[in-house]
This record gives structure tokens, C-alpha cells and sequence, in this order.
């Protein structure tokens, strides 16, 4: 790792002094054009999407119901054609990614913030309060998620807040688990008993050293918990027990589709395309990141 | 500067206690080098994180004894007093320098960590003025690397700019040159011989190469099984040691061993922690034990050259 840079002329002399966030922009090809791109699409349309939707998305027309996209022979008016009851379904695209965004978000950060906690507590205190916390993660683990799902909606009825209560619910002992293994192999590192050689506390060594060396591995965590809490709440949504319709989400479009996957294929293949995009979007993107905050490969 | 008294140490072990140190008395003097030398195990990086009180519960306690450093007791500090004492007054260079620093952040910043006292403006000027002193050519321009661009002779440095960087009295150095190559370790101990003389440190050096140890230090303290067997001016304990270990270390480490001569090996290996003998530690392997040995710890008897030893059979020199 080291021998390529000194190998290398790094003195004034010879050029100029190596700068290794520059370099990141200097290799065009590990540019994340893709994944950056549908990123961003995501990001907007799950923040404005129902802003720039050009229909209302709940309107039901049934003169209109079931026009194809304009590709297949519709019209402009319909971009992405309409459903069985005459709804824009580039409309309820639009509007349903807010819903999708809004659950991973909140699902990753919120189940992503209890993980490195609990992965931290026990990473740290080891002894009973670590086996308790492992257990109770093993436990939550082997509890099917569809189930939980069901009693919370059971419970308090359905809407964003459950799914998303429900996904942190699954998705928590994930993170900790993992991450409580990096919290362990981080804090035996030299550098950390070197922080408090040095006369820092153990909450300097945690905030400085401990947690931002747990980040690589929380992205990537984090970025494959994107694609599943999309893919979670269109698989609530297809039981019956996601978004609460008229709202749309891509899960209950897909599942209210899948009916006319003969006679209209468009209505299933369209939030299809767009979750497949996203999720695949996700990954790569997180990858990318991992990478460049690396400092070791971001050269 | 560095006074143990009678420090025992002992660490936790899955409800059993375990001792490391026992009973260790040692000073160091100001400016001098002092080694420690024993095997893995012989409880000479205990007594270095003792200093620093790095052994709190649940890993271990210590048991008995005080530590000064600079007249305040370290064994009666508060951790609030220990942190400022360790901010300040003792600096520590670690043994393996590949995962001492952290591979998030530049050189400069893990300095300037270290370096508080120092007012703003002047920091990278001090710093690229220790980095350069330290044989860090073109300081200045690697300051904001990260530690993956250096080599391990070079992270050393860097970890040694650390130590130095809170200008202390005490160094540590807890084996630096055991995971380098051989050429930098040369490089390593010459920088560390110099410091001490420039700047007056006094160096605590442990290591488990009493050749590497006559390189750097002035004073010496041999141990074993958790006791100092001997201890004194390092010229004196090499010329002529009293304790049947430090003259099998010796023999072992001799470079006058020919071709086709057997190396001359310690027999048997050193006592677990949960297993020590009630006598004298070395007594299972030693030529002269006799019963005595293995029933009494023997007392420290000084010699006229200022080299102490404890033994009952002492070599006859």
C-alpha cells in the first residue's frame, strides 16, 4: 500500500504534493455516474415527488382506465399510462416514492442508530450485558418479520409509521450484530489503547476512533437495508398490511398489478423497473462510498 | 523520576486471580535509560502499564505498592489526575506501529491530538520541526497523508513524534523495534539513544533482547515469573551477573557461538501465571537450585559494583 507512494516523487521539487482527495476525481472511471444518477432521481422524487407529479395521483377516471404507456402506443397525457381505475400511474410512481423513501430512510437510520448503540454497549461492556444484548438480537432475528408485522398492525392499525416500525424492529439486530464484532476487533487496535495512554477517556476513544472505524461496514449494512426496506414494505403492501390505500406506494401498485400482468403489463412492471433501479442503485452506490471514504483505496 | 515500590499487579482471569508483578521495587533515574528484560510473560509490559494505570477492573488491580512518578503517587491518582498525568508527563510508543495510528486520519491531525498545549498557529510548525528531527524527510509535505502511506519504520516515527509531542519526562517504549525489520530497528534505537540525550528523557525500554538493551540503556532490570531477579548499572549485571538467569539470558544471546556449536538454550519454559512456584520463579530451571530454592523467595542482596540480584545461589563470579 505504502511502497507505490514512496516510490513515487513526493517532494515539491518533482511536481506537486500529493493530494489524496484530488485523486479521487482524477480516475473518471470509478465515477458513480449510474448508481449517483438513480440516487439522486430517488432522492428527489422521494422529497418533490408529489409536487412534480403531473396528475392527481388518487383521481380516479374511468373513461381513461388502462391506456398503455406512450411507448406502447398511448398517449403523451398518460407518460406511463393508467391503471384499472384511470389513475396516472407516472403520478402514483411519483408519489409512491416518497412513501418508499420515507420507509428507508427511516428504517435504515432509525434501525441503523439502535444497531451501532446496542453494538457499542455490548462491543464495550462485554460480560452479561453483552450476552444479554446478543441474545435478545438472536431472538428478534428468529421472530418472522411478516408476523410481527401483522400483530403491530393488529395493534395500532396501518400506516408509514408501522412499516417503518416494524422493518427497525426486524432490521436492528442486523447492525448490531455485526457491527458488535467490528466494535470488538476496533477497540483491541493499538491505536485505541493508544488514545488513552495519551490521557483520553473512554468516551473520546468511542466517538473518535471507535465509531467512525465502524462506518465502511455501516454503509455497506446500511446500503443493502435500503434495498430490503423498499423491498419489505412492497412485500407488506402486497399482503395487505404496507400503505393503506388510496395512497400509493410502489409495494401496493405492484401488488394491485400483478392482476393485469396479461391484459395490462405495465401497471406490475413499472414500479418493477423503478424498485429493481433503486435497490441495484443502492448497493453499487454504498460501494462506491465505502470505497472513497477509505483512505487506503480512495488512491 | 520513576520510583516503584513493592508493586504487585494482578489480572482477572474467568473469576481466577492471576499475578503478574510481584513485589516489584525499580527506579529510574532522570535522563537515563533503564531495560526491561525478560521473556513473554515475565511481567515486564505489566509493570509498564501499571505506570500508566492502563490496569483498571475488570482486566486486573494493583494489588499493593505505589508508583511515582515525578513524587505523585500514580496508584492514588484519581482518573481525572491519572489522564492529566498521562496528557502531560509520559509518552508511549507502542510495539506494533501498523495498527498504532488510526487509518482514518492524517498524520497531523493524530499529532496535533497530543500536542494541546501547543497555541494554534505554531502547531504544524512544531510538528514538521519534531517529524523532520525524527528523520521524516519532507515533513511538511506528508502531514496530510494517512497512515497507510507510510512504512513501518515510519510509523514508528510518527508514533514516537506522538509520545514527544506533550514534551514528557517519562518515555515508555513497550519493545518498538520488535515488529520492524532489522536495518530500521538500528534507525529506531539510534533516534531513541539520541532523544534521551537531547532532551533528558528518562526511557523506560522494554524488551526481550538484553543485546538490543545494552545499545540504549545505562540500567537494567532482568525479570522473571513476575520478580526482578536483578538489577543495577548495565555495564555491571552484563560484566558479571549474580542471577543463574541473567547469565543463561546471556549465554543464550552470546554472539560467540561458532559454526557446528550448539546454541546454548534455557531449558524447560517459564512458570504460567496460574502456576507459580512459591519460591524463587526461575528455581524449576535453574543449575543451582537447590531445596531452598523452590520453598522461600530469596531476598535482595546489593553487590559493591551498585547491581543488586535475588538468588540463594548466586554465580560465582
Amino acid at each position: 500500500m505504502s511502497s507505490a507512494l514512496e516510490s513515487a516523487p513526493s517532494s515539491p521539487a518533482a511536481g506537486r504534493p500529493p493530494r489524496p482527495w484530488l485523486r479521487l476525481r482524477r480516475r473518471p472511471g470509478r465515477r458513480p455516474w449510474f448508481s449517483g444518477t438513480v440516487m439522486a432521481i430517488f432522492a428527489f422524487c422521494g422529497l418533490f415527488g408529489s409536487v412534480v407529479a403531473p396528475h392527481d395521483p388518487d383521481k380516479v377516471n374511468l373513461s381513461q382506465a388502462l391506456k398503455p404507456p406512450v411507448f406502447a402506443g398511448g398517449t403523451p397525457t398518460y407518460l406511463l399510462g393508467t391503471d384499472q381505475l384511470g389513475r396516472d400511474v407516472l403520478s402514483r410512481l411519483l408519489t409512491g416514492a416518497q412513501v418508499s423513501f420515507l420507509v428507508a430512510a427511516g428504517a435504515v437510520l432509525i434501525g441503523g442508530a439502535i444497531g451501532l448503540l446496542v453494538a457499542l454497549l455490548a462491543g464495550y461492556s462485554g460480560g452479561r450485558l453483552d450476552a444479554v444484548l446478543t441474545r435478545v438480537a438472536d431472538a428478534s432475528m428468529a421472530f418472522p418479520v411478516v408476523l410481527l408485522a401483522i400483530v403491530i398492525v393488529a395493534i395500532y392499525g396501518k400506516g408509514v409509521t408501522v412499516v417503518i416500525a416494524v422493518l427497525v424492529v426486524a432490521a436492528w439486530p442486523q447492525y448490531a450484530r455485526v457491527l458488535r464484532s467490528e466494535v470488538i476487533r476496533i477497540r483491541t487496535q493499538e491505536f485505541v489503547t493508544m488514545s488513552r495512554v495519551m490521557g483520553g477517556g473512554r468516551f473520546w476513544a468511542i466517538t473518535r476512533h471507535v465509531v467512525p472505524n465502524t462506518i465502511p461496514t455501516l454503509l455497506v449494512l446500511a446500503t443493502l437495508q435500503i434495498g430490503l426496506a423498499i423491498i419489505a414494505e412492497g412485500s407488506l403492501s402486497f399482503l395487505g398490511i404496507g400503505v393503506p390505500p388510496p395512497a400509493a406506494s410502489w409495494g401496493n401498485m405492484l401488488a394491485d398489478g400483478r392482476n393485469f400482468l396479461a391484459t395490462a403489463w405495465w401497471l406490475p412492471v413499472v414500479p418493477g423497473v423503478a424498485l429493481s433501479l433503486t435497490v441495484l442503485a443502492a448497493n453499487l452506490f454504498g460501494d462506491w462510498l465505502r470505497q472513497a471514504l477509505d483512505p487506503a483505496t480512495r488512491r | 523520576m520513576l520510583e516503584i515500590s513493592n508493586l504487585t499487579t494482578h489480572y482477572f482471569q474467568g473469576g481466577q486471580v492471576a499475578t503478574a508483578v510481584r513485589g516489584v521495587s525499580l527506579t529510574l533515574n532522570k535522563g537515563l535509560a533503564t531495560a526491561i528484560v525478560g521473556e513473554s510473560g515475565s511481567g515486564k509490559s505489566t509493570v509498564a502499564m501499571s505506570v500508566m494505570r492502563m490496569i483498571r477492573p475488570p482486566i486486573g488491580d494493583i494489588a499493593e505498592g505505589t508508583i511515582r512518578v515525578n513524587g505523585t503517587d500514580v496508584t492514588a491518582a484519581s482518573p481525572k489526575r491519572m489522564r492529566e498525568i498521562l496528557r502531560t508527563s509520559i509518552g508511549f510508543v507502542p510495539q506494533d506501529p501498523t495498527t498504532a495510528l488510526d487509518p482514518l486520519y492524517t498524520i497531523r491531525s493524530q499529532i496535533v491530538e497530543a500536542m494541546p498545549h501547543v497555541e494554534r498557529n505554531k502547531r504544524t510548525e512544531t510538528i514538521v520541526e519534531l517529524l523532520t528531527s525524527l528523520g521524516i524527510a519532507d515533513a511538511r509535505d506528508r502531514l496530510r497523508e494517512h497512515p497507510h502511506q507510510f512504512s513501518g519504520g515510519m510509523r514508528q516515527r510518527v508514533a514516537i513524534a506522538i509520545a514527544l509531542a506533550k514534551e514528557p519526562d517519562l518515555l515508555i517504549a513497550d519493545e518498538p523495534t520488535t515488529a520492524l525489520d532489522v536495518t530500521t530497528q538500528i534507525g529506531i534505537l539510534r533516534l531513541l539513544d539520541r532523544l534521551r540525550r537531547e532532551r533528558h528523557l528518562t526511557t523506560m525500554f522494554i524488551t526481550h533482547d538484553i543485546r538490543v538493551a545494552r545499545l540504549v540503556c545505562q540500567d537494567v532490570a532482568v525479570m522473571y515469573g513476575g520478580v526482578v531477579v536483578e538489577s543495577g548499572p548495565l555495564s555491571a549485571v552484563v560484566e558479571a551477573p549474580s542471577h543463574p538467569y541473567t547469565q543463561a539470558l546471556l549465554d543464550a544471546s552470546s554472539l560467540d557461538v561458532g559454526p557446528r556449536q550448539r546454541l546454548r538454550a534455557i531449558s524447560g519454559s517459564p512458570p504460567t501465571l496460574l502456576s507459580m512456584p512459591s519460591g524463587c520463579p526461575f528455581a524449576p530451571r535453574c543449575p543451582n537450585a537447590t531445596d531452598i530454592c523452590r520453598s522461600e523467595m530469596p531476598a535482595t542482596t546489593r553487590k559493591a559494583d551498585g547491581s543488586s540480584f535475588a538468588c540463594w545461589n548466586p554465580v560465582a563470579s
